[in-house]
């Protein structure tokens, strides 16, 4: 395979450079997987956006590698997951081996029929060669302007004010709502003042892109603690896209990292650990790690996404993950507050619920760093320990830590639940689960593509016996809730799901009668154990950060 | 029949106690960790109090060390 051609884009001229004075409803910041999922996201959902993208290309070297089914999932909604699965490296097992030795291996998939593996590997300038492609399908809500970099922001109560800077001259861009999506050196974070706190892993690592002539013969995650071919702490190696492969190498902290990074030192070892000779590199680089975030994701008019907001390290694969999920947690919300349905208080759920997921993924990665890093000779032996028993014992394979990949984060406790005790696959706060359908299609085709709720009900009984002039009601809302009703082939001019082989319901583990609220981004919002309209309508306020309704305005409905 | 030891995860969050359990070290001399790792296996022992269990946790710790 030939290197990847980067592809080249010219600097866009904006109309503000001509003394055009416009007021967006959103910018942002950034064109990265972040900010060009958010762009899409708000497109879907009826909202214009403007993209600011310092570069003239895209990422650079493979970084973000693997994609989780959650991602997947949500980046099918843009027509972007279907490419990146066909041209990337699909995988579920990892292996982990100490020294030459295979110790324990972990299966990512066990649930049944899904249309998207728990991974896939591409490199990040495919994924966003692909969202880019993807916003000139958008209905020209997407303006995208390469070559324009934000260089300082200031807010009022109205709006923001960035000024940008292009090959063509400075110019001020104003906005509703800024979201920055511009990496983990955020230039909006720093021209507020904002603090970027957490922890610094003292360890290099070395990782590289190489291209191997013909098959690898690997199709699994494979993970070396004190592996034989090599002196590094661990290594790692994953397959990507184009058959290229990636290698990662724990070099410890007292290194020489432009020496680490020829080509004569790196190379050797790259051909030890895939065991062949015809290997060549396309991306050398050494990294350094830091879980950290900015304390608040909302600063009025100014919102942080992705590794603006967090960095985490990638043994987990959560940095950009992650970020795309709060694309799209963010993307609904900005949209029904625009429009003036929501109010204000809904942008705040937006902190509530991805702060609590970075807290997360911190705290899950830096346990993986502390295991994979046995920095004290305590957290050596313990590790050794645990290497050794975990050859013979169940149990210790369980503590071995070289990353917990990505799963989407239940936003357990967040103010937009309603929480009526019920706790099945599908719970409050967490996306609703996906399963292939025996049409062919699967589960989440049918959820979360407009700006409005969505309800699964399981259908009991006749159509007679079900309160569909309640859903009825419901649609007719102002911000519209669509019933889907499960388990009928009809349901009176009502969305109907046939669940011949009941798999609906038993993905859902929902019982008939039970009614699953569910959030423009298909997270669950509440699951009603029986409808009643007032229940369901409490639900739909608090998922909107609305107040209550008076009981005075329902009489009479 | 005589107990038998578990091998199975009895942990409910493993990571979390890993965590636990590498944090109780910090800031401690290596003698001091030794310490607290023997005094960690009385407690834990008595915990599991069953003399056979404990025989047969005894060899699974010395295995493979000889
Ligand atoms: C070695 C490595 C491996 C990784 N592996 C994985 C993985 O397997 N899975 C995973 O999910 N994540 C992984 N990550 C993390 C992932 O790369 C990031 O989390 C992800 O890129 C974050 O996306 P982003 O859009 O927030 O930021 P970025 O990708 O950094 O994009 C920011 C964008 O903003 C633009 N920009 C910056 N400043 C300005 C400005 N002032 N004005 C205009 N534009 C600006 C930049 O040009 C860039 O395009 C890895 C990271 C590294 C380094």
């Amino acid at each position: 395979m030939p290197a990847y051609a980067y592809p080249h884009y010219d600097a866009v001229r904006p109309p503000e450079l001509d003394g055009e004075n416009l007021l967006h409803d959103v910018v942002i910041v950034g064109g990265g997987p972040v900010g060009l999922s958010l762009a899409l996201d708000l497109a879907q959902r009826g909202v214009r956006s403007v993209v600011l993208q310092s570069s003239n290309t895209l990422s650079e070297g493979s970084r973000a590698l693997c994609w989780s089914k959650r991602t997947l999932e949500i980046l099918d909604r843009f027509g972007v997951a279907r490419p990146i699965a066909e041209r990337g490296f699909t995988w579920s097992t990892g292996r982990v081996y100490a020294g030459d030795r295979e110790v324990y291996h972990f299966d990512l998939q066990p649930e049944r029929d899904q249309p998207f593996p728990a991974f896939v590997n591409l490199q990040q300038y495919f994924a966003e060669e692909y969202l880019v492609d993807a916003t000139r399908r958008a209905g020209g809500l997407i303006e995208l302007r390469w070559q324009n970099k934000a260089t300082g922001i200031a807010q009022d109560g109205d709006g923001a004010t960035l000024t940008v800077e292009t090959p063509h001259g400075y110019y001020p861009l104003r906005a509703r709502y800024v979201v920055a999506c511009d990496g983990a050196k955020s230039t909006i974070r720093r021209a507020m003042g904002l603090g970027f706190e957490g922890r610094v892993f003292e360890d290099n690592f070395l990782i590289a892109d190489v291209d191997v002539a013909g098959d690898v013969g690997a199709k699994d995650r494979r993970f070396w603690f004190n592996p034989s071919f090599d002196p590094s702490e661990t290594a790692l190696c994953h397959g990507q896209g184009d058959g290229m492969w990636r290698v990662d190498f724990q070099l410890g902290w007292d290194v020489d990292v432009a020496a680490e990074m020829r080509p004569e030192r790196a190379l050797p070892r790259i051909k030890a650990l895939l065991g062949r000779d015809d290997v060549e590199t396309t991306w050398i680089s050494v990294y350094t790690f830091q879980c950290r975030r900015v304390e608040h994701f909302r600063h009025d008019r100014v919102l942080f996404a992705g590794d603006a907001a967090h960095q985490v390290s990638p043994f987990g694969a959560r940095g950009g993950n992650s970020g795309i999920q709060d694309a799209e947690n963010l993307a609904w919300k900005l949209a029904l507050v625009l429009d003036g349905r929501a109010p204000d208080a809904l942008l705040d759920s937006y902190h509530d619920e991805r702060a609590y997921a970075a807290d997360e993924n911190i705290r899950v990665t830096s346990r993986t760093v502390d295991f994979m890093t046995a920095k004290t000779p305590l957290r050596a032996r313990m590790r050794q320990a645990v290497l050794g028993l975990a050859e013979k014992h169940d149990f210790a394979r369980a503590l071995i830590n070289s990353g917990r990949l990505s799963t989407p984060t239940v936003h357990d406790g967040s103010p937009l639940n309603s929480d009526h005790g019920l706790a099945g696959p599908a719970a409050p706060g967490g996306p609703c689960p996906n399963r292939r359908l025996a049409d062919g299609g699967c589960l989440l085709d049918h959820l979360g593509r407009g700006l409005r709720f969505e309800g699964l009900y399981m259908a009991d009984g006749a159509p007679g016996a079900m309160p569909l002039p309640a859903f009825k009601t419901l649609r007719a809302a102002d911000v519209p809730v669509d019933t889907i009703v499960v388990g009928a082939g009809d349901a009176e001019g009502l969305r109907a799901l046939p669940d011949p082989d009941g798999r609906v319901a038993a993905t859902l583990g929902a019982a008939p009668g039970q009614y699953i609220l569910l959030r423009p981004d298909q997270h669950v919002a509440s699951v009603l154990p029986t409808f009643d309209l007032a229940d369901a309508r409490a639900a739909l306020d608090r998922a909107l950060a609305r107040p209550p309704a008076p009981a005075m305005a329902r009489a009479g409905e | 029949m005589a107990e038998r030891m578990r091998t199975d995860l009895n942990i409910a969050d493993a990571d979390a106690f890993y965590e636990a359990l590498i944090r109780s070290h910090e800031g401690l001399s290596d003698d001091d960790s030794n310490l607290l790792n023997a005094r960690l296996v009385l407690l834990l022992a008595n915990q599991v109090g069953d003399m056979a269990i404990l025989q047969q946790c005894l060899a699974a710790a010395r295995d493979g060390l000889d």
